[in-house]
């Protein structure tokens, strides 16, 4: 065997082992699902990678596509992802009432905006108070959820059924069940987009939440306590740890992401639809953290990867969105998607599929052996 | 097959990613016997009891049980039930959610209908003829749990089973309790079951034991009959090296140095807990090593855990190095220089996915606060300077502890409370459950710590360490502090005396 | 120590034995849950009298939440092995559209079938396949692919919720003569009855759904009390990995449970659809998480191994009794009815939290 095929031979090895290497990493699944939607869009139709710079109505320049629609539509989800995360770790359960949640906070901006007239010509007050209320009240909602998961030790699936139930009742009577519109286009920008800046505006605030939880990630120990407590709540007590506080801190945080998620909701229409706003979107935002490869029970959690699942979502429900399925029939799609993720990341068909793999790979060097 | 053996494993291999587990092990089981299965943790015993009940598959080698003449193949523990091997494992495998009743019948009944009547009336005569305080309707959860594992036992003896897999059910129980244990053991021994016997204790091993096979590293070193193989060897067998390390140990301790005179570095008056404990007195002082004895149950690891604040606590007052303390939760006794390695090391000490890296920075973190974590580089040099010092056994500081052995998985629990530099370290029950080797390492370090200044209270059911450790004993009897020992009254018969109480004087 | 107070001491301990061993977690829940629903309606007889105290409300809550309770008992059996299955819902509006568009085939495809509608039997044979097959499916992944039952069983949703709308998007009232004698048929209860507003006697009634809701909780009850394959889901959901070592078939007895809470799906989805007559692509919204409530105010914990079928029917009725005394409030406005239901979850939850680590403390 000359050298240079030597090389090669190393060289295979080398790549075969970290190909094996890379299949075992966390990351593996959320990037395959996001490369393979990439490669069946490129195939069946290179144009939907185009990004054009027009100009919208009122003549500002906006950058349009699919990839900007996902990457803006995805916001909501993506912010969503962060908080159910650190929900997840720490309480080893999801919390389900986030949509209507969402609804809440959105709500509760459109109210405070708009005062007792539902279609106001001014804003009552600023929009940033009006924001930083809907902040609070939905960290009340979260440790509301949080108590309950903490404090009562009820499973968080449950105890979030709760607000579930309730949220979106509770957000139409903070309104009186009125539908209140924004008239104001100021409102908007945080839905849209700013005049003067091309890409929509959510993008901006969910890179800001990302890196608002990076620092916080590497600047205090929240994903060591949220870590411990979701793996073994009893011996983080007697480390020190409030097994209670860290839980219930995890559902306050996802209240701040619930808020800042509903905020972009109501101003990306300046109005608000009780029972459809944000439906369905805790469902969305569960599977971001599953996609995302973290245990559902528990424990170690990946923050990229969730995120990086909830853009693997959107741009799931985008391509379907374009191939013409009806939007109401997304949700079958979805769902053979899911499933065929989930299966090929659990264990137990990894571990047969290495072996099949190894298998293969013994019967054909033997065949190889017996063609020399 | 060997005449009179009821079991025979010829060869067997199991390999885990990355470790061999068991490699060519061959054991017999004769009938009538009881057969210990001795090793030190990691030795491949558990495995080997896994593989014959099928909880693990094998890679390799045969299992032939009497009336078959072709190897058996065991693919789950319901088949292992059915061909008559019946287990009690260390950790309680019933279902708390469930009556005593069914727990002993469920998953073995035959026909579709469960007969409550039956299984009730079955069970309540076997506890009764057994003694064991639980009745048939009760349910599990609510029983102590040394009742738990008397019911398993008394599960696993009615299955009329050929072979009985004991595997360390005794490290919950009294002493009563394993008397009773043995008398059943030996009243199945004369019906001619087999018995695999799996211990810690080497005292049981020479009180019930016929015959002994010892493993090391997933090997086969041999096998013995009881009357051939002394203590001192069946443990040189175990460790792989000459047995004069437990004789050292005393040697290193020196009590003389004590200052009694002196302000103690942690004194109680009058503690109580809401753990049925009665309000205690305790102090200690620098660079003593004391211990709390007493039965299963005494009480003596409910007062550590109220030391620490890890119950709640009800009233009295704590002083350190003469000042006033507030100790209400474990993170005031950490921030007092309090350290406490508890007594279930799976339950309230690792933290299974996590490396061993964060698990050995853990408390010292958390005594740093929340908002200034380590830096990567400080928390990797903490660990493997820790895991140097203690020389656990890893394959790097990134492994999740859960993977390491007991012994290792308990040094980098110690190597934790290390860390956070204790003045007063308190061990409850640290030698539980690990190999001999260890055990050592760990009384000789607890000596060390305290030539160094520290204070260390140590609590262990086998009374010889903590001879061999303690400088005084506090003895407790039901929650109550009955007696206190030191100097010469610190011997065998003194101890189980005061532990006793009046009447057996 | 002597012979006469080790005696004395013995009885003693027996005695404090028995006192201890008081009740199961699942009898004590079972209790507190018969407790609160008689208490609940007597309160309602009490202060609203009037309609309540017709044995004929009392009928209609059973009438119109028949399928509610095939549901619900579904999903104790998953809670108990300690699972849960939230495609039950989206399965129901999945069988009432396939049957709605099979028993109209010839409204909707006269050029076919005209003349030819479907037969109620087949439609039967078509709610229970699309029941099992959820639960087949399902059940496979989740005990022999060990994946998290809320995963696997959010995909079975969103499945269901698309095949829902591609079969038919829209509502439809079915017109099948067949279906339509079915639907309307009543089965008066001997003995009960009230008078009306002109004095005349009406006897009570239900719909056959409500036999066939009261039928399978009655085999349910049967099934976990008495049949093995019962038991080990109690087991299973207490301890999965004693449930294993007690020789169970953990993973068959989590697909057995899977596959009968599909399987009641698909019985639940064709009450429904006997009591709505119609298919629609918002049928049962959020029956899943109604089966979730009533399961849970009956008793049922989601951490598994405690729970009891008698308690889910109670619970059933507790949770639609309180929807019908705030409407009888007047405070119909759907937001209220939801705010009281959270509101009763809440209690419950709390209840059981305080109730069961309260038993636990005392037992130490």
């Amino acid at each position: 065997m000359s050298t240079s095929q030597k090389d090669l031979k190393l060289k295979k090895r080398s790549f075969s082992a970290f190909l094996g290497n890379m299949v075992r990493q966390q990351l593996f699944i959320p990037v395959a699902a996001l490369l393979i939607l990439v490669l069946f869009n490129l195939i069946m139709d290179p144009s939907f990678f185009k990004i054009e710079l027009g100009h919208n109505s009122a003549g500002d320049p906006v950058l349009s596509g699919y990839l900007i629609t996902i990457i803006d539509y995805a916001s909501e989800l993506a912010i969503l992802a962060i908080g159910m995360t650190l929900v997840t770790s720490a309480s080893g359960g999801q919390d389900i009432s986030v949509g209507a949640a969402m609804a809440i906070a959105g709500s509760v901006v459109l109210r405070v905006l708009c005062g007792n007239n539902p279609r106001p010509e001014h804003m009552q007050t600023s929009i940033i108070v009006a924001f930083l209320i809907a902040v609070l009240v939905s960290m009340c909602f979260g440790a509301f959820n949080g108590m309950l998961v903490a404090f009562f030790k009820i499973q968080p699936m449950v105890a979030t059924l709760i607000l579930y139930t309730a949220g979106r009742s509770i957000a139409a009577w903070i309104n009186k069940n009125k539908l209140p519109v924004i008239s104001d286009p100021s409102f908007g920008y945080f839905g849209n987009s700013i005049p003067g800046i091309p890409l929509p505006t959510p993008i901006f605030i969910a890179v800001i939440c990302m890196i608002i939880i990076a620092v916080v990630l590497k600047f205090t120990n929240l994903r060591l306590y949220s870590q411990s407590v979701g793996i073994n709540s009893s011996s983080s007590r007697l480390n020190g740890i409030n097994p209670q506080m860290v839980k219930f801190l995890t559902f306050v945080i996802l209240g701040v992401c619930v808020a800042v998620a509903g905020f972009i909701k109501v101003s990306r229409l300046s109005t608000i639809n009780y029972s459809v706003i944000a439906k369905d979107i805790e469902m969305d935002a569960i599977l971001a953290v599953a996609l995302g490869g973290n245990s559902l029970g528990g424990g170690k959690f990946n923050m990229k990867a969730s995120i990086i699942g909830a853009y693997v979502i959107q741009f799931l429900t985008t391509t379907l969105t374009k191939f013409k399925v009806n939007s109401t029939a997304i949700p079958a799609y979805k769902a053979v998607v899911v499933i065929i993720l989930v299966v090929l990341s659990a264990p137990i068909v990894r571990e047969k599929m290495g072996t099949l793999r190894k298998k293969l790979a013994r019967s054909k060097g033997n065949v190889g052996k017996e063609v020399a | 097959m060997e005449t009179g053996a009821v079991l025979e494993m010829r060869g067997i291999c199991k390999y885990f990613p990355g470790v061999r587990a068991l490699e060519q092990v061959d054991f017999t089981l004769r009938e009538g016997e009881i057969h210990a299965l001795m090793g030190e943790n990691g030795a491949g015993k558990s495995t080997l009891i896994k593989v014959l009940t099928g909880v693990y598959p094998k890679d390799g080698g045969e299992i032939r049980l009497k009336g078959s003449d072709k190897p058996v193949h065991i693919r789950s523990p319901q088949e292992a039930q059915n061909m008559g091997i019946s287990t009690v494992y260390q950790e309680i495998t019933l279902c708390p959610n469930l009556t005593v009743a069914e727990n002993m019948y469920i998953g073995r009944t035959k026909g579709p209908l469960t007969n409550w009547r039956k299984i009730n009336n079955d069970a309540g005569k076997l506890l009764d003829s057994l003694g064991i305080p639980a009745l048939p309707a009760q349910q599990l959860g609510s029983c102590s749990i040394a009742v738990q594992q008397m019911v398993a036992i008394a599960r696993a003896v009615d299955m009329e089973c050929k072979v009985l897999i004991l595997d360390e059910p005794t490290s919950s129980l009294d002493e009563q309790e394993v008397e009773k244990l043995f008398k059943l053991m030996r009243d199945l021994k004369e019906k001619g079951v087999g018995i695999i016997f799996v211990t810690h204790f080497l005292e049981q091993v020479y009180e019930v034991c016929d015959r002994i096979t010892v493993l090391r590293d997933g090997t086969l070193v041999g096998e013995y009959v009881i009357e051939d193989l002394p203590r001192v060897q069946l443990v040189s067998k175990m460790l792989g090296k000459d047995f004069d390390d437990m004789a050292d140990i005393k040697s290193e301790s020196d009590t003389d140095k004590i200052d009694y005179n002196s302000t103690p570095v942690y004194e109680a008056k009058k503690l109580a807990g809401t753990t049925g404990i009665k309000p205690f007195d305790f102090s200690i002082h620098k660079g003593e090593v004391n211990g709390f004895t007493g039965l299963l149950g005494s009480g003596r690891s409910e007062c550590v855990r109220a030391i620490f604040g890890a119950d709640k606590v009800s009233g009295g007052t704590v002083m350190m190095n003469g000042k006033k303390v507030k100790i209400n939760k474990p993170l005031d006794a950490m921030k007092n220089g309090i350290s406490y390695l508890p007594e279930d090391r799976k339950r309230d000490g690792i933290v299974g996915d996590l490396s061993v890296r964060d698990n050995i920075i853990l408390a010292l973190q958390v005594m740093k606060g929340f908002f200034r974590p380590f830096s990567r580089a400080q928390a990797e040099a903490f660990a493997d300077e820790y895991i140097k010092l203690l020389s656990i056994k890893t394959a790097s500081s990134e492994t999740p502890i859960k993977s390491l052995s007991g012994g290792n998985q308990q040094k980098v629990i110690l190597a934790r409370w290390l860390l956070a530099n204790p003045v007063y370290l308190i061990l409850d029950e640290p030698t539980r459950g690990i190999d001999i080797g260890t055990k050592v390492e760990i009384q000789k370090l607890v000596l060390k710590l305290a030539a160094e200044g520290k204070s260390v209270t140590f609590i262990s059911s086998e009374i010889d360490e903590m001879i061999r450790t303690c400088s005084r004993l506090v003895v407790m009897r039901d929650g109550k502090v009955v007696g206190e020992l030191s100097g010469n009254d610190l011997n065998q018969n003194k101890i189980m005396a005061t532990i006793a109480g009046g009447e057996s004087k | 120590m002597s012979s006469n107070t080790n005696a004395a001491a013995n009885i003693k301990a027996e005695k404090n034995l028995r006192k201890r061993a008081g009740l199961t977690d699942t009898n004590l829940l079972l209790i507190i849950t018969i407790a609160v629903f008689v208490a609940m309606y007597a309160l309602a007889v009490f202060l609203l009298g009037g309609g309540f105290t017709k044995p004929q409300t009392f009928f209609n809550i059973l009438n119109e939440n028949a399928s509610l309770i095939v549901l619900s008992c579904g999903m104790s059996l998953v809670m108990i092995t300690g699972g849960i299955d939230i495609s039950v819902g989206q399965v129901t509006a999945l069988v009432c559209m396939a049957c709605a568009v099979y028993l109209d085939r010839d409204v909707l495809h006269p050029e076919e079938y005209a003349g030819n509608p479907g037969n109620v039997v087949t439609a039967l044979l078509i709610a229970l396949g699309i029941g099992l097959a959820f639960g087949l499916v399902q059940g496979f992944i989740v005990a022999y692919l060990n994946i998290q039952p809320f995963i696997v069983t959010l995909a079975g949703l969103f499945f269901a919720k698309g095949m829902t709308t591609i079969i038919n998007a829209t509502q439809f009232n079915v017109a099948n003569e067949q279906f339509l004698k079915l639907k309307e048929k009543r089965i008066t209860v001997p003995g009960m009855g009230a008078n009306n507003k002109l004095g005349v006697y009406v006897p009570a009634y239900v719909e056959i759904g409500v036999i066939v809701a009261v039928a399978i909780v009655i085999i349910l009850f049967i099934l976990l009390r008495w049949t093995k394959l019962g038991r080990n889901f109690y087991a299973v959901g207490g301890n999965n990995q004693s449930a294993n070592m007690l020789g169970i078939n953990v993973r068959r007895t989590k697909f057995m449970a899977h596959l009968l809470c599909g399987l009641l799906a698909g019985i639940g989805g064709f009450v429904y659809f006997m009591h709505a007559g119609s298919g629609s692509p918002s049928h049962a919204g959020g029956a899943e998480m109604n089966a979730i409530a009533s399961s849970i105010i009956g008793g049922t914990m989601l951490t598994g191994g405690v729970g009891n079928i008698a308690g889910t029917f109670f619970g059933v009725l507790s949770l639609s009794t309180i929807k019908n005394i705030v409407a009888s409030l007047g405070l119909d406005e759907a937001w209220w009815t939801n705010i009281t239901v959270a509101l009763m979850l809440c209690i419950f939850l709390l209840l059981q939290s305080v109730i069961l680590s309260r038993k636990h403390k005392a037992k130490k």
